[in-house]
């Protein structure tokens, strides 16, 4: 018996489409996201759907798009053409506020924290509360305190620390924590294992367990394929502007991902 | 701060041994760890002094040191507004020149306006100027050093002009005894005594208030002892200043109480000091400074904000304006102000504000105002040439920089 590898793709079981309606049991759904920067063409006919309560990974090798496709979500930069559907709608997104009101929160690779403040403003920065003009530092501090037991955020000392003497781990914690308090119901992280060490990985992989489990949808944009398998529940991977396979994560392997992710096909034992 | 394999418990606090006094002064002063040593130094700068010199603290030298120290303090305020935002402003010398000129012009016989109008043209014209290169940095994205450089020989050149022109024979005497009581006029002796107590009072009931509240709250209470610490250090100074205001330090007639510019700047310190650390614009503005970006995408018009700040650069500057015309008794063109900015900020910088944004409070001014004054005053009564005055007061900017980065750096290892 001789065996013949073929090679196709995997997809993950819906027909892509642009005029496609969205699903409504899904947080997010994007349809037929197209973008260029002038010639060149970023990302193609992205077709992507985030649940709640479950953790999409992002994957890709660098210049795949993830980035890209993260920013059209986010309303910073929105996509060419194709469709956004949040719960079941359209969604019209043309600035972060947009996003940010609808429930989507993004932490950036660079987490967007200010080193000379403390938690509490960072926690707070862009929406504190005020009593007659006057900010509320009590009701804030409380409320951030609540917050971080809530998450099990407990290394931190004190929420007057200065956010500069927290370690990395903990600035991650901060910043997913900031997202959960403005009630998102989407939580986007960049790459949010990159700098970090062990234990401080295993701490923002808890974290973002935790979310999932309270019904938060997040999507995590990973290089870090043992995170990725981890702690995901449905993996997406980009190849050159492409989705060129999505679908629960019990349906890949490492190999396969890897695959999937350098060359865009997975190959077939026929 | 990557950890090893065995899963070492979270902290960020590294033990030093630190002997109990150094580890309590810095917990009552909190983030302010560097004005420590600035305030050491300026203890050791006045008993200096006043062993060298037998008049350095007499009732009339103390005074005066207090009015030419006003110029750096409002000038040093109006710089902390843009150094938090990592700008700087070089033109506020001579805009705070073109201030004083327009005070002292309108309320001329010649014009004859009121006072108020005169002072508010002043103000409206100076915070004009500053919001004019605010827009040019915001909108043409050019430094602020740069443009506030060529900002600084415009309105210089500007304010020459008119000084030469609009009165006959030139300059621009004070003639409005409001204008001339800034910096002239005192409290009678009583209510010299009736403020200092009331600002102790009012300073102990916050404190008080802010104690209770937190415990109300149940959140964790500041030890007593840095209450007690920082009141007891208030009510003294509060005290001996009183005094010495009350002592006649007059010649021919008496002349005793408090200058009404003492009131007057520590109502402005107290003003923006509420606004920065009390209110959504002042945590905006450190936001700004501290990451522009993360402030950027929380929302903050950065763009607005950093034009705020610069008008309120000017508005400040106006009023040092003010009371500097009132203290020279006029302005003509040859009170040359192009150095004083760079003492403005020498006196922010001394306190303990970053070049860099995102770190300053308005306390920071003050103190580094009174230093300097302090070493001018002292170093011209003890008859060193002026020369050196220079060369000392350069030396004490490099060493208050370095003390208060090498304090910084002990404590963020402390936290």
């Amino acid at each position: 018996m001789s065996e013949s590898v073929t090679r196709e793709p995997v997809h993950a079981g819906f027909v892509a489409g642009s005029d496609m309606g969205a699903d409504p049991t899904m947080l997010l759904s994007l349809r037929g996201i197209t973008k260029h920067f002038g010639a060149v063409q970023a990302l193609r006919h992205v077709d992507l759907d985030v649940p709640a309560g479950q953790v999409t990974a992002l994957v890709g090798d660098n210049g795949a798009g993830k980035s890209t496709l993260i920013k059209a979500v986010a309303g910073i930069d929105g996509p060419s053409s194709g469709s956004m559907f949040w719960q079941g709608e359209k969604m019209d997104v043309h600035t972060p506020k947009d996003a940010a009101l609808l429930g989507i929160a993004t932490v950036y690779q660079d987490l967007a924290l200010c080193d000379n403040l403390d938690i509490v403003a960072n926690m707070y920065l862009g929406f504190e509360s005020t009593k007659h003009r006057v900010l509320d530092e009590i009701t804030m501090e409380k409320h951030t305190q609540e917050t971080l037991r809530d998450l099990s955020v407990t290394t931190v000392h004190s929420v007057r620390q200065l956010v500069a003497s927290l370690s990395g781990g903990q600035r991650q914690s901060i910043a997913v924590a900031r997202a959960v308090m403005r009630d998102a119901k989407l939580v986007i992280m960049d790459e949010p294992t990159a700098a970090l060490g062990v234990s401080q990985t295993a701490q923002v992989l808890a974290l973002i367990k935790t979310l999932a489990s309270r019904g938060i949808g997040v999507l995590v944009i990973s290089h870090n394929l043992n995170d990725v398998f981890e702690v995901a529940d449905r993996i997406a991977v980009m190849y050159l502007g492409t989705l060129v396979s999505s679908g629960p994560i019990a349906n890949y392997s490492m190999s396969s991902a890897v695959e999937l992710i350098t060359t865009g096909v997975v190959s077939r034992v026929a | 701060m990557a950890s090893t394999s065995a899963p070492l418990p979270e902290t960020s606090i590294v033990d030093a041994p630190k002997t109990t006094l150094t580890a309590r002064l810095s917990s009552v002063v909190g983030p302010d760890v560097g004005i420590i040593p600035v305030l050491i130094a300026l203890v050791a700068l006045i008993i200096y002094f006043d062993i060298r010199s037998s008049v350095f603290l007499s009732a009339d030298n103390v005074t005066n040191l207090f009015i030419q120290a006003i110029i750096y303090i409002f000038l040093g305020m109006a710089e902390v507004w843009l150094l938090l935002l990592g700008e700087i402003d070089l033109s506020l010398g001579w805009v705070a020149g073109m201030s004083g000129s327009i005070a002292a012009i309108y309320t001329n016989i010649q014009f004859g306006w009121p006072w108020w109008l005169s002072f508010l043209a002043a103000l409206v014209v100076c915070t004009g100027i500053g919001g004019l290169s605010g827009l040019i940095v915001v909108k043409l994205k050019l430094p602020s050093f740069i443009v506030t450089l060529a900002m600084s020989f415009i309105v210089e050149g500007i304010l020459l002009y008119i000084l030469d022109h609009v009165f006959e024979g030139g300059g621009a005497p004070v003639q409005s005894s409001i204008l001339n009581n800034l910096t002239t006029g005192n409290l009678t002796p009583t209510w010299t005594w009736i403020f200092t107590i009331g600002v102790i009072a009012l300073t102990a009931a916050m404190m008080i208030f802010r104690d209770r509240s937190r415990r109300a709250a149940g959140l964790e209470v500041p030890a007593l002892y840095r209450m007690v610490v920082k009141l007891s250090a208030l009510s003294a100074v509060g005290v001996a200043l009183a005094l010495l205001f009350n002592h006649n330090r007059g010649s021919f007639i008496p002349i005793e109480g408090m200058p009404f510019a003492v009131p007057l700047v520590l109502a402005v310190l107290g003003i923006y000091s509420f606004v920065l650390g009390r209110t959504r614009f002042g945590r905006y503005m450190y936001a700004i400074g501290g990451n522009t970006e993360a402030a950027r995408r929380a929302g903050i018009p950065v763009n607005r904000y950093r034009i705020y700040a610069f008008m309120l650069g000017g508005f400040t500057a106006g009023i040092a304006g003010l009371f500097y015309v009132s203290r020279l008794g006029g302005y003509s063109s040859s009170s040359t102000d192009a150095s004083v900015v760079l003492y403005a900020v020498a006196a922010a910088v001394i306190g303990g504000t970053s070049l860099y944004g995102g770190r300053g409070k308005m306390t920071y001014p003050v103190v580094g105002g009174i230093i300097l004054a302090v070493i001018i005053n002292g170093l011209v009564l003890i008859q060193i040439s002026s020369t050196m005055v220079f060369v000392i007061t350069g030396v004490v900017l490099l060493g208050a920089v370095t003390v208060d980065s090498l304090a910084r750096k002990s404590q963020s290892l402390l936290k």
